[in-house]
Protein backbone atom coordinates (compact mmCIF):
# COMPACT_ATOMS: atom_id res chain seq x y z
CA UNK A 1 0.00 0.00 0.00
CA UNK A 2 1.11 3.50 -0.38
CA UNK A 3 -0.20 6.74 0.62
CA UNK A 4 0.25 9.71 -0.31
CA UNK A 5 -0.38 12.67 1.81
CA UNK A 6 -1.17 16.38 0.45
CA UNK A 7 -0.70 19.13 3.12
CA UNK A 8 -1.91 22.83 2.56
CA UNK A 9 -1.91 25.81 4.57
CA UNK A 10 -5.56 25.71 5.87
CA UNK A 11 -7.84 28.12 3.99
CA UNK A 12 -7.77 31.73 5.18
CA UNK A 13 -4.32 31.05 6.69
CA UNK A 14 -2.25 33.97 5.30
CA UNK A 15 0.45 31.90 2.85
CA UNK A 16 3.26 34.44 2.07
CA UNK A 17 4.80 31.50 -0.35
CA UNK A 18 2.22 31.55 -2.32
CA UNK A 19 1.63 34.93 -3.09
CA UNK A 20 5.58 35.45 -3.82
CA UNK A 21 4.99 32.29 -6.19
CA UNK A 22 1.99 34.15 -7.62
CA UNK A 23 3.94 37.39 -7.93
CA UNK A 24 6.44 35.59 -10.43
CA UNK A 25 4.24 34.20 -12.29
CA UNK A 26 2.65 37.12 -13.21
CA UNK A 27 6.32 38.64 -14.17
CA UNK A 28 6.47 35.67 -16.32
CA UNK A 29 3.31 37.13 -17.99
CA UNK A 30 0.78 34.28 -16.83
CA UNK A 31 -2.49 35.58 -15.38
CA UNK A 32 -3.42 33.75 -12.28
CA UNK A 33 -5.59 33.72 -9.44
CA UNK A 34 -4.87 32.58 -6.04
CA UNK A 35 -1.97 30.55 -5.24
CA UNK A 36 -1.43 28.17 -2.11
CA UNK A 37 1.72 26.10 -1.93
CA UNK A 38 1.69 22.89 0.29
CA UNK A 39 3.50 19.67 0.35
CA UNK A 40 3.39 16.39 -0.97
CA UNK A 41 4.59 13.29 1.29
CA UNK A 42 4.97 9.68 -0.36
CA UNK A 43 4.90 6.54 2.00
CA UNK A 44 5.45 3.37 1.29
CA UNK A 45 3.37 1.18 3.75
CA UNK A 46 4.25 -2.47 2.39
CA UNK A 47 1.43 -5.06 2.66
CA UNK A 48 -0.77 -3.56 4.62
CA UNK A 49 -5.21 -3.71 4.46
CA UNK A 50 -6.65 -0.27 3.98
CA UNK A 51 -8.62 0.45 7.04
CA UNK A 52 -5.14 -0.21 8.79
CA UNK A 53 -2.72 2.21 6.11
CA UNK A 54 -5.16 4.87 6.56
CA UNK A 55 -5.29 4.62 10.97
CA UNK A 56 -1.61 4.81 10.76
CA UNK A 57 -1.40 7.51 8.04
CA UNK A 58 -4.30 9.64 10.12
CA UNK A 59 -1.46 9.49 12.93
CA UNK A 60 1.32 10.13 11.16
CA UNK A 61 -0.18 13.34 10.76
CA UNK A 62 -1.32 14.42 13.71
CA UNK A 63 1.72 13.46 15.51
CA UNK A 64 4.39 14.74 12.77
CA UNK A 65 3.43 15.12 9.19
CA UNK A 66 0.86 17.98 9.81
CA UNK A 67 0.41 21.36 12.14
CA UNK A 68 -3.61 21.00 12.47
CA UNK A 69 -3.21 24.68 13.42
CA UNK A 70 -2.26 26.11 10.21
CA UNK A 71 -2.49 22.71 7.52
CA UNK A 72 -4.98 20.44 6.26
CA UNK A 73 -4.46 17.08 4.95
CA UNK A 74 -5.64 14.97 2.44
CA UNK A 75 -4.61 11.09 2.47
CA UNK A 76 -4.73 9.19 -0.89
CA UNK A 77 -4.34 5.11 -0.53
CA UNK A 78 -3.25 3.21 -3.20
CA UNK A 79 -2.50 -0.54 -3.70
CA UNK A 80 1.17 -1.01 -4.47
CA UNK B 1 28.26 20.78 43.82
CA UNK B 2 29.55 24.00 42.42
CA UNK B 3 26.29 25.79 44.40
CA UNK B 4 25.67 27.08 40.60
CA UNK B 5 22.06 25.60 39.50
CA UNK B 6 22.65 23.41 36.54
CA UNK B 7 20.67 24.11 33.56
CA UNK B 8 20.52 21.61 30.59
CA UNK B 9 21.25 23.23 27.40
CA UNK B 10 20.02 20.62 24.60
CA UNK B 11 21.99 20.30 21.61
CA UNK B 12 20.04 19.48 18.42
CA UNK B 13 22.12 18.81 14.92
CA UNK B 14 21.78 22.37 13.54
CA UNK B 15 21.65 24.25 16.70
CA UNK B 16 23.79 27.25 16.83
CA UNK B 17 23.03 29.53 19.55
CA UNK B 18 23.80 27.05 22.10
CA UNK B 19 27.45 28.28 23.28
CA UNK B 20 25.78 31.82 23.26
CA UNK B 21 23.29 30.81 25.59
CA UNK B 22 25.89 28.53 27.56
CA UNK B 23 28.30 31.07 27.51
CA UNK B 24 25.89 33.74 29.06
CA UNK B 25 23.74 31.60 31.52
CA UNK B 26 27.37 30.70 33.30
CA UNK B 27 28.05 34.09 32.87
CA UNK B 28 24.81 35.10 35.04
CA UNK B 29 25.57 32.34 37.89
CA UNK B 30 24.25 28.90 36.31
CA UNK B 31 26.56 25.47 35.75
CA UNK B 32 25.46 25.13 32.26
CA UNK B 33 25.77 21.32 30.66
CA UNK B 34 24.92 20.43 27.08
CA UNK B 35 22.64 17.41 26.39
CA UNK B 36 22.41 16.15 23.07
CA UNK B 37 19.31 15.29 21.67
CA UNK B 38 19.69 11.44 21.34
CA UNK B 39 19.83 11.63 25.46
CA UNK B 40 17.35 10.06 27.01
CA UNK B 41 17.54 11.59 30.45
CA UNK B 42 18.59 15.11 31.76
CA UNK B 43 20.96 15.14 34.13
CA UNK B 44 19.94 14.69 37.83
CA UNK B 45 20.08 18.03 39.07
CA UNK B 46 18.59 19.91 36.28
CA UNK B 47 17.57 23.06 37.46
CA UNK B 48 16.29 24.69 34.04
CA UNK B 49 16.25 23.35 30.63
CA UNK B 50 17.67 25.89 27.35
CA UNK B 51 16.34 24.61 23.82
CA UNK B 52 18.30 27.18 21.87
CA UNK B 53 17.96 28.78 18.05
CA UNK B 54 19.64 27.42 15.45
CA UNK B 55 18.25 25.54 12.44
CA UNK B 56 17.65 22.02 14.22
CA UNK B 57 17.40 19.55 11.71
CA UNK B 58 17.90 21.29 8.71
CA UNK B 59 14.13 23.14 9.38
CA UNK B 60 13.08 19.99 7.18
CA UNK B 61 9.12 19.38 7.32
CA UNK B 62 8.17 22.57 9.40
CA UNK B 63 11.08 24.49 11.72
CA UNK B 64 10.77 22.80 15.05
CA UNK B 65 8.75 20.02 13.89
CA UNK B 66 11.55 17.01 13.72
CA UNK B 67 13.37 18.26 16.74
CA UNK B 68 10.02 17.79 18.70
CA UNK B 69 9.69 14.32 18.43
CA UNK B 70 13.54 13.90 19.43
CA UNK B 71 14.26 11.27 22.33
CA UNK B 72 15.89 14.48 24.45
CA UNK B 73 12.07 16.27 24.01
CA UNK B 74 10.62 13.16 26.37
CA UNK B 75 13.01 14.29 29.45
CA UNK B 76 12.04 17.91 28.66
CA UNK B 77 8.34 16.87 28.32
CA UNK B 78 8.57 15.22 31.71
CA UNK B 79 10.43 17.66 33.57
CA UNK B 80 8.03 20.61 31.93
CA UNK B 81 5.41 18.63 33.51
CA UNK B 82 7.09 18.17 36.95
CA UNK B 83 6.98 22.02 36.97
CA UNK B 84 10.19 22.51 35.70
CA UNK B 85 11.12 25.99 34.30
CA UNK B 86 11.74 25.62 30.68
CA UNK B 87 12.72 28.30 28.16
CA UNK B 88 12.68 28.12 24.13
CA UNK B 89 15.25 30.65 22.39
CA UNK B 90 14.03 31.65 18.28
CA UNK B 91 14.14 27.77 17.12
CA UNK B 92 13.78 27.07 20.55
CA UNK B 93 10.39 28.48 20.65
CA UNK B 94 9.80 26.79 17.47
CA UNK B 95 10.03 23.14 18.82
CA UNK B 96 8.27 24.41 21.85
CA UNK B 97 5.22 24.99 19.90
CA UNK B 98 5.62 22.09 17.69
CA UNK B 99 6.23 19.65 21.15
CA UNK B 100 2.87 21.52 21.87
CA UNK B 101 4.08 22.42 25.11
CA UNK B 102 3.32 26.03 23.97
CA UNK B 103 0.50 27.52 22.09
CA UNK B 104 0.38 28.14 18.32
CA UNK B 105 2.98 27.82 15.50
CA UNK B 106 5.48 30.16 14.12
CA UNK B 107 5.24 30.86 10.55
CA UNK B 108 6.80 32.57 7.80
CA UNK B 109 7.89 36.01 8.18
CA UNK B 110 5.42 38.45 6.34
CA UNK B 111 7.90 39.88 4.40
CA UNK B 112 9.52 36.74 3.29
CA UNK B 113 12.85 37.95 4.23
CA UNK B 114 15.01 36.64 7.03
CA UNK B 115 15.18 39.67 9.20
CA UNK B 116 18.27 39.89 11.47
CA UNK B 117 18.11 43.33 13.73
CA UNK B 118 17.50 44.59 17.58
CA UNK B 119 13.77 45.15 18.30
CA UNK B 120 12.39 46.65 21.07
CA UNK B 121 9.78 44.69 22.86
CA UNK B 122 7.78 45.01 25.35
CA UNK B 123 6.93 43.33 28.68
CA UNK B 124 3.17 42.51 28.72
CA UNK B 125 2.93 40.39 31.77
CA UNK B 126 5.75 40.18 34.71
CA UNK B 127 3.69 37.70 36.96
CA UNK B 128 5.97 34.44 35.40
CA UNK B 129 9.04 33.27 37.00
CA UNK B 130 10.50 34.54 33.41
CA UNK B 131 9.80 38.05 33.99
CA UNK B 132 10.12 38.46 37.16
CA UNK B 133 13.20 40.84 37.21
CA UNK B 134 11.16 43.06 34.52
CA UNK B 135 7.97 45.05 35.00
CA UNK B 136 5.00 45.25 32.96
CA UNK B 137 5.01 47.89 30.49
CA UNK B 138 9.07 47.74 30.56
CA UNK B 139 11.03 47.90 26.81
CA UNK B 140 13.75 45.43 26.41
CA UNK B 141 16.11 45.64 23.47
CA UNK B 142 16.79 42.22 21.98
CA UNK B 143 17.98 40.95 18.69
CA UNK B 144 16.27 38.70 16.32
CA UNK B 145 17.27 36.57 13.07
CA UNK B 146 14.68 34.24 12.11
CA UNK B 147 12.87 33.57 9.00
CA UNK B 148 10.32 32.08 10.58
CA UNK B 149 8.96 33.72 13.25
CA UNK B 150 5.67 35.03 12.63
CA UNK B 151 3.49 33.64 15.41
CA UNK B 152 0.25 32.34 14.95
CA UNK B 153 -2.57 30.71 16.55
CA UNK B 154 -6.29 30.91 15.79
CA UNK B 155 -8.98 33.49 17.47
CA UNK B 156 -10.53 31.66 20.16
CA UNK B 157 -6.93 30.78 21.46
CA UNK B 158 -5.72 33.86 21.12
CA UNK B 159 -8.56 35.59 22.95
CA UNK B 160 -8.24 33.20 25.77
CA UNK B 161 -4.36 33.54 25.88
CA UNK B 162 -4.29 37.37 26.10
CA UNK B 163 -7.14 37.23 28.73
CA UNK B 164 -4.48 34.59 30.82
CA UNK B 165 -1.96 36.65 30.59
CA UNK B 166 0.05 33.74 28.75
CA UNK B 167 1.55 36.78 26.16
CA UNK B 168 4.38 37.98 27.98
CA UNK B 169 5.89 39.79 25.19
CA UNK B 170 5.12 41.69 22.19
CA UNK B 171 7.64 43.87 19.58
CA UNK B 172 6.65 47.17 19.97
CA UNK B 173 6.55 47.90 16.31
CA UNK B 174 5.84 45.59 13.46
CA UNK B 175 8.82 42.67 12.81
CA UNK B 176 7.73 39.53 11.09
CA UNK B 177 3.77 39.97 11.01
CA UNK B 178 3.20 37.47 14.82
CA UNK B 179 -0.09 37.48 15.86
CA UNK B 180 -0.56 40.75 17.77
CA UNK B 181 3.03 41.64 17.20
CA UNK B 182 3.52 38.71 19.91
CA UNK B 183 7.47 37.89 20.47
CA UNK B 184 6.88 35.54 23.20
CA UNK B 185 4.24 33.30 25.25
CA UNK B 186 4.28 31.44 28.09
CA UNK B 187 2.07 28.11 29.20
CA UNK B 188 -0.87 27.86 30.79
CA UNK B 189 1.27 26.81 33.94
CA UNK B 190 3.90 29.28 33.32
CA UNK B 191 6.81 27.57 33.74
CA UNK B 192 7.26 27.06 29.94
CA UNK B 193 8.58 29.91 28.32
CA UNK B 194 9.38 30.64 24.00
CA UNK B 195 10.48 33.72 22.93
CA UNK B 196 11.59 34.86 19.18
CA UNK B 197 14.02 37.32 20.19
CA UNK B 198 17.68 36.12 21.53
CA UNK B 199 18.48 37.04 25.25
CA UNK B 200 21.25 35.56 24.88
CA UNK B 201 22.90 38.00 22.57
CA UNK B 202 22.19 40.53 24.51
CA UNK B 203 23.71 40.24 28.16
CA UNK B 204 26.08 42.59 27.77
CA UNK B 205 26.33 46.37 26.95
CA UNK B 206 29.37 45.66 24.90
CA UNK B 207 26.88 43.72 22.76
CA UNK B 208 23.92 46.50 22.41
CA UNK B 209 21.97 45.45 25.18
CA UNK B 210 22.35 43.97 28.48
CA UNK B 211 18.23 43.66 28.58
CA UNK B 212 18.31 39.46 27.76
CA UNK B 213 20.49 39.24 31.31
CA UNK B 214 17.03 40.08 32.93
CA UNK B 215 15.60 37.06 31.33
CA UNK B 216 18.04 34.73 31.71
CA UNK B 217 19.27 35.70 35.57
CA UNK B 218 15.28 35.24 36.35
CA UNK B 219 15.80 31.59 34.75
CA UNK B 220 19.11 31.02 36.82
CA UNK B 221 17.10 32.26 39.79
CA UNK B 222 13.89 29.65 38.85
CA UNK B 223 16.59 26.98 38.53
CA UNK B 224 18.16 27.04 41.54
CA UNK B 225 14.87 27.26 43.28
CA UNK B 226 13.34 24.12 41.14
CA UNK B 227 16.81 22.28 42.56
CA UNK B 228 16.04 23.34 46.13
CA UNK B 229 12.55 22.00 46.04
CA UNK B 230 13.11 18.96 43.98
CA UNK B 231 15.86 18.25 47.44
Amino acid sequence: MRATVLVRPKDGILDPQGEAVQGSLEKLGFAVGSIRVGRVIDIDLGAVGQAFAREQVERMCSELLANPLIESVEIRLVEA
Amino acid sequence: MTGRPLVAVVVFPGSNDDRDAAWALGALGADPVFVWHEEEELPEATGAVVLPGGFSYGDYLRCGAIASVAPAMDAVRRFAGSGGPVLGICNGFQILCEARLLPGVLRPNRQLEFVCRDTTVRVEQDDTVFMRRCETGQELVLPVKHGEGAWHTDEGQFAHLSERGQIVLRYAAEVNGSLGNVAGVVNESGNVMGLMPHPEHAVDPLLGSADGGLLLAALVDAAAEHVLAAA
